[in-house]
This record gives structure tokens, sequence and C-alpha cells, in this order.
């Protein structure tokens, strides 16, 4: 095996030639990172499972008599776990108790209906990592981007088609001055993110909230709710696959936002100065590049992809009026996902519709079982846990430790496996 | 190239560096937008122009000590403030001019002034009850100064502790749960502590052994208490009341400490966890800036690789002083459960970690300031309470706001770039 230290990130692949490039993929698969992946999300579901079954209230009553009718506790247990696993996957990909083939894969466009606005709101974030920033404030600038759209929606008459444009576009711009303040503020006077994001949040929500219950802004005519009207049916995005799913065009909104960041961070020579920043910003800095620009460019463009999932979520989702829960936590679920990815835009693609199969099964696993859906946030934790420490993984199932390690995200840190290859 | 050809000359002329004048206009910039803020508010929106009075009332019903009732012209009030606080930017803009620097001994009266203008201006015609403002922000900031503290203790050591919400909410979990079971609130409080530092020794775990991103971990660690808490409440909590039912602990009263005017009620009239939290503070100060091992604790915060060479164990250092981080913040967690509400609830920490994370950084990772910062916080809070029972003139959503467009205002003029420790968030590897 070569000395090659690192694996290059897959944004980067580009520098090396293609026999090379799929020689890595392959040590990639053996060397163990898809395979701590599986492990990983194999080993979060063992941990639910255990949950599962020691919250059941079966299992307790049989653990109560386990020495005189031990499989009765061991067929509980199963019952138990395999119920719920199984209303996860049929809630998330693939129904079998349906009639026909349409009806059964229903669940699977379910799936990338929950994916939309965690993908969106999940580019936010990793791109904010990729320039060394913490954006916590998905979920004020979800509100204000869905407040923009949502009034434009609601409130402007326009012909269709250039409706849906211009409220995606007003929502956009919400969301990119929510995020484009933290970034001037950052540039200008140095005020950290993460204050500021968490700050904004909360100013964000209570605007929001103010302009829910004022007659003439977001609150609906004649009533007293702290509710929108519905959206206009010209703004709301089309069904992908008429009425019998949930599943709307926004989804194509978020491929295209995906394939942009792609391009934005690994073909642009802005991307190129956002990586550059993020990666040693006195180092960008000497090299000419303007790091106060690059803060606020980075923050405006997270907060407008995060805005996206707002917007998704107005026009999309929820088109029949929405109130200041309209967010519902996914500005924060986007950490994860972003930090599943690994910041990187099909990583986060992919890890967004892994969370949305969790979020979609957990709703079923509920309804058919009445396992709480937080089983879910726990095991979604886990994978992340898990997958961003290979060697605890590789210890636990006694994997070889591999000729190449991968690079953990946000910051470079040099790893252990680096000095042991360098040693050998 | 000058500098060379000076460093490799004879050292017979002093070198005279030139003193950079950077005029930094920050706070005059947020002095004159405070000071603007009042002239309209207090003056051209001026409420009370009819002669009302604003009443600030300094003693409780049950004081020893009565101090009378002030009552203050609301709109001269309002007059008066605005001026001073238009002199006082000006002063602050003729220093900056001058290059010298700004004294706390502005600072602090004009936060102190705008806050009396806007507390007459706020209860035009009515009265504010001042120890109550006061009692209920020593209150409200407890879980964030506890949160706070342990922030700083883990952050000084070079471990970025973003899993303060989840260390609060599962000595939030544990201590309802334990202090439910065994009848006996103090074992809660035992409790609240070994849940915080759990969640701690998993973040060291990662961070130290594994190498994980500190951000990473945090985050994740606050997901998976979140997860874990909630699915147990459902499951556990949730169906058998007698394990979410511990006892309040309630208010004791310092005898004579108790009976000052103002501070007694406000400082010496709180529950144990309060009284726990005052230690506390003083602990983390005394453990951090007065003793060997806080100095070792902040070495290997800085530079491990120094603190090494002398012979200190940088993780073992790190792995205890997070570690510690975790008791703290997870006693914090019992306030919510043992201090106030009185049962466990879903994520009924609600976003205070990450509060709590913005003082630590506000409070520039120092123990005391971060308690500042904490407690601004919490003033905050209890004013739109209390303003929000006396009847506010501005809708109350603006007031919720206030707090933390104040906090940016703060964070942008006053405190500016914060530097964390040196080798904050790094793993150290030899």
């Amino acid at each position: 095996m070569s000395a090659t230290t690192t694996t290059a990130p897959a944004g980067r692949d580009s520098r090396k030639d293609g026999s090379e490039r799929w020689t890595q993929t392959l040590r990639d698969i053996t060397g163990g990172s898809a395979m701590i992946s599986v492990l990983a999300v194999l080993f979060a579901l063992v941990v639910g499972a255990i949950l599962i079954a020691f919250t059941n209230e079966r299992v307790q009553e049989t653990a109560g008599y386990f020495f005189s009718r031990p499989t009765d506790l061991l067929r509980a247990v199963w019952d138990a776990v395999a119920g719920a696993y199984s209303a996860l996957f049929q809630g998330s990909i693939y129904n079998f108790r349906a009639t026909n083939f349409l009806t059964a894969i229903r669940p699977m466009t379910e799936t990338l209906t929950f994916a939309t606005p965690l993908i969106a709101a999940g580019l936010g974030v990793g791109l904010a990592f990729r320039v060394g920033m913490f954006n916590i404030g998905g979920r004020g600038q979800m509100l204000i981007a869905a407040g923009a759209a949502g009034w434009v929606a609601f409130a402007v008459e326009l012909p269709a088609g250039i409706h849906l444009i211009v409220a995606i576009l007003a929502g956009l711009l919400g969301g990119a001055i929510w995020g484009g303040i933290v970034g001037l503020l950052k540039a200008r006077t140095g005020a950290h993110e993460v204050i500021v994001t968490i700050m904004l949040n909360f100013v964000a929500l209570y605007l929001i909230q103010f302009l829910l219950r004022t007659p003439g802004a977001l609150q609906a005519p004649g009533s007293n709710n702290p509710k929108t009207p519905a959206m206009a049916a010209t703004a709301v995005f089309p069904d992908l696959f008429g009425p019998r799913y949930n599943l709307h065009a926004g989804f194509l909104t978020v491929v295209a936002a995906t394939i942009f960041v792609w391009w934005l961070l690994s073909r642009s020579n802005l991307g190129f100065q956002f990586r550059a920043v993020g990666q040693n910003p006195s180092a960008a800095r000497v090299a000419g590049i303007n790091v106060k620009n690059v803060y606020l460019y980075a923050m405006a463009i997270s907060g407008a992809l995060v805005g996206l999932a707002g917007i998704n979520q107005v026009l999309g989702t929820v088109t029949t009026g929405f109130g200041s829960g309209i967010d519902a936590g996914i500005g924060f679920d986007a950490i994860t996902v972003a930090l599943l990815g690994r910041s990187k835009p099909w990583g986060i693609f992919a890890a967004g519709i892994l969370f949305g199969a969790f979020k979609a099964g957990g709703f079923a696993m509920q309804a058919a079982e009445g396992v709480p859906i937080d089983i879910v946030v726990v095991v979604q934790a886990l994978i992340v846990l898990f997958i961003a420490a290979p060697p605890l993984v590789r210890a636990m199932f006694h994997l070889p430790t591999p000729g190449t390690s991968r690079k953990p995200t946000i910051r470079a840190v040099k790893t252990r496996q680096t000095n042991e290859v360098v040693a050998k | 190239m000058s500098t060379l050809t000076q460093s490799s000359a004879p050292a017979s002329a002093p070198i005279v560096k030139p003193t950079a004048q950077i005029r930094s206009w920050k706070i005059p910039i947020t002095f004159g937008s405070f000071a603007v803020l009042s002239l309209i508010l207090f003056v051209v929106l001026g409420r009370g122009q009819r002669g009302e009075l604003s009443t600030f009332r300094l003693s409780e019903g049950r004081d020893l000590i009565q101090l009378p009732e002030v009552a203050l012209p609301t709109f001269a009030t309002g007059m008066f403030v605005a001026v001073v606080l238009v002199l006082m930017a000006a002063a602050s803009a003729w220093l900056v001019y001058r290059h010298a620097k700004i004294p706390i001994v502005l600072t602090i009266p004009f936060a102190l002034l705008f806050l009396v203008g806007f507390l007459a201006w706020a209860a035009s015609g009515s009265t504010i009850p001042v120890p109550g403002l006061l009692i209920g922000t020593v209150t409200l900031s407890a879980p964030l100064i506890f949160g706070a503290l342990g922030g700083v203790l883990s952050e000084r050591a070079g471990v970025v502790n973003v899993a303060i919400e989840g260390q609060l909410l599962a000595g939030a979990f544990s201590s309802a749960v334990v202090a439910s079971a065994t009848g006996n609130s103090y074992l809660g409080l035992l409790a609240a502590m070994v849940a915080g530092a759990l969640v701690s020794m998993v973040l060291a775990a990662f961070a130290l052994k594994y190498l994980v991103d500190q951000v990473i971990v945090g985050v994740v660690l606050n997901v998976l208490v979140i997860g874990l808490t909630s699915f147990l409440y459902s499951q556990v909590l949730a169906p058998s009341a007698n394990l979410n039912s511990p006892n309040v602990f309630a208010r004791l009263n310092v005898p004579f400490l108790s009976e000052i005017p103002i501070i007694g009620p406000v400082l010496f009239r709180q529950t144990i966890i309060v009284y726990v939290m005052y230690v506390a503070i003083a602990l983390v100060y005394f453990g951090l800036f007065r003793t060997k091992w806080g100095l070792r604790v902040r070495a290997v915060g800085e530079h491990p690789q120094a603190a090494d060479t002398v012979g200190i164990n940088v993780n073992r250092t790190r792995f205890i002083a997070v570690t510690l981080g975790g008791v703290i913040a997870g006693f914090g967690g019992a306030y919510f459960t043992l201090g106030a509400v009185g049962a466990f609830n879903k994520e009924m920490t609600s976003g205070m970690g990450f509060i709590a994370l913005a003082a630590v950084i506000f409070g520039q990772w120092h123990p005391i300031k971060a308690t500042l910062a904490a407690l601004l916080f919490g003033f905050a809070t209890n004013l739109q309470n209390v303003l929000g029972i006396i009847g506010s003139p501005v809708p109350s959503e603006f007031m919720l706001m206030l707090p933390y467009v104040v906090t940016i205002f703060a964070v942008a003029g006053f405190v500016g770039r914060s530097r964390a420790p040196a080798a904050d968030g790094k793993p150290y590897i030899k």
C-alpha cells in the first residue's frame, strides 16, 4: 500500500486522475469509511432497540418471571423491537401491507418530502461550517424566509408561475438578510457568530409572532388566531406525482440547491475563497482574500439556503397557513444533517434523505406501535456520534486500522492514524 | 525591510516603535445610538406629559426596614436621562478623538441611566416593584450562571462545550427522577451533578481520546440527551406520575442578611440552589485564578505543548476540568425541576444552554464576567414578565425581543472580538 497519508475530501477529488480516484474509492470502501457508516447505523439501531425493549410494558411484565419462562421475555422483546422497526421501515421506504405498488411506495415519497427542508437547511449550515462558522441561527432564518415568502404568496396577486418565483425570491432574500446581518457584524465588529445567531433566532421568533397577530401584516383577515391565511394556489409548489403524494416540486429546488452549493464550493472562485478562509483565515488574508467580505457573503448565502427550507415549509408542506412554529426544529436538525454529511453538498443530500426517512418512519412508528418518535432522535444522534469517531467503531468491532484515514470535518485535525501511517 | 536592518544594527539607539494610532468608534457609535433611541422614546414619544408619576417601590411588605416609595415625574425624568445620555455619548466621542480610553465609570452609569430612564418611561402612571424585579432576575439567572460556569471551566481547559444544554437537561431529568423516587431532594441534587458529569465525560472522551471535532460532539450530545430524556419521559415518567413529582426547595431566609434593604430580599431570600450558586461562582473564580490547579487548567487551554513540556498531563487535566464543568452545569439543571417547576417536562431547558453558551462568550471566558452576562439575560427575561403585569406601552413581543437586541448591540459594540483560549477546540496530540 502506498504511503498516501490522507484521503482527500470528495470536493477536492477533481485534482486526481480517474484511476487514482477509483483506487481511492475502493480503498475507502474496504478501508472502513463506508463500513464504519454501516456499522454506526447498525449499532445506533441496536441501542435504539435496547431502549425500546427496556421501556416496553410487556417486556417489563415478562421479565418478572424470567426464570420460570424465559421464552416469554424473548418473545416480548422481539415483538416490541421488530414491531417498532418494521413500522419504521414501512413508514419510510416501502409499505408491504399496501394493496398495490403505487400505494406501497408512498412512504418513500413521504421520506423525500420530509428530507426536502432538512437538505436545504443542512446545506446552509454546512456551507457556514466550510467557512469556519457555526450557524445556529437556522430557526430565525427559516422564520424570516417563511414570513417573507408566505406574505408574497398570500397577499400579492401575480400570474401563476411568476408568483411562485417571486415568493421564492422574497424568501431567499429574507433568509439572506437575516444571515447576512450575522456575517456583517462578524466582519465589521468581530461579534461572535454563535451569539448573534442565537440572539437573532429569538428576535425573529418574536418579530414573526408580532406580525402574526397584527392584522394587515401576516394575520389572516377576520381571524383572531396567530396564523396566516392559506397560500394562493398560484404560489404553491405543484405536486410532483399528483395529489396522491405529498411530494412537491420544492424537492427539485433542493436538488438544484445541492448542485449550486457543489458548484460554488468546488468550481467557483468565491467557493475557493470560502474554503481558504475556512481552513485558515490568517493565511487567506495574507494571500489577498478579503476575509471580511467572505464572512458576509458566506453567511448571506448560508442564510438564503436555510431560508429555502422555510420556503419549502410554507409553499410546499403546510400551504394552509402557518404559525410561529413553522420551523419545526429543522434549523437545529440541520446541524446534525450537516455534520453527518461532513459539510459536503452530496453528503448533506444523502444525510438529509436518511434523516427524512427516520422522520417519516418515526411518525408511522409512533402511530402504529406507540413508540415515541423521540427514539428516532436518539438513533440519529448516535449515528452521527459513531460516524464522527471512526477509531471508536473500529475498536468496538475489532476492525483493522486502514492504511488511509478520513479527515474529520470542519477543522483539519491531525488524526492519530495519520501519525501511525507515518510511523510505518 | 527597515525592521530587518534595524534588528541587525547594534542596539545602541533605542528602537522607537511607531505606535499605531487607531481610533475605534464602536463605543461612541453604540452610545450615540442609545442616546438617540432615548431621545426618541423618552422625549419625542415621551409619556407622562400630563404630569404622570413613575413609582419605584423599593421594599416588600414584609420587610423590617421599609424604604419609602420613590415617585419620579415620568416626562421630566425621561428628558433628564436623554440629555445626560447625549452628553455622555458626546464625551465618549471626544475621548476617542483624543485617543483616550473610555473608562468603565462612563460605561456602567450610561447603562444604568438608560435603564432607569426606560423603567420610568415604561412605568408611567404605575408602580415598579424593584425588589421583585431583582429577585426574579437572580432566580431566573441561576441555571444560566451554572451553565456558563461549567462552560467557562471546560473551555478554559481547551475543550469547546456546546453541550451545556444537554448537561442542564440531563441534570433536570435525573434530579426529578431521583428526588421523586427517594423522596429526598438533596439526593436529587447529587443525581443532577452525576448526570451532568456523565454527559461531559462522554464529551471529554470523544474529544480527547477519539479526537472528534468538539463542536460536533457537543451538538450531537445535546440532541442525544434531548432524545433520551424525551423518550424516557413519554415511556416511563408520563404513565407513572410518582416518578416525576419531586419536592420543590422552599426559599430560605438568611437571618439578618435578608433584612438589608433591597439587597437582602434579592440575594438572601432564595432557595438552596441559589446559595450554592454563590459558592460555585467564588470557587470557580478562585480555583481558576488563584490555585496551582487553575494555572494548569489555563495552561493546557492556552498552550498545551508548553504545559506538557513542564510535566503537566494535558489530557488528564482537561478531562478533570471538563468533568467538573459538567458537575456544575448538571447542578444548574436541577433548578428547573427542584427549584422552579416541580416536575420534568420534555425539552424543559428550552434553549437556556445556548444562552449560557452566549454568556460564556459574552463574558470573555471569565467566570465573573460570564456571571454578569448571565444576570443580564435573567434581568431582561424578568423585566418583560414585570412589565407584562403592569402593562407595557409597546407590544409585548418587542419587550421580549429587547434583551436579545441589546445583547447583539453589546456584543457588536462593547465586547467586540472576544478571544477564546488559544487551544480551545484543538485536541492535543503529542
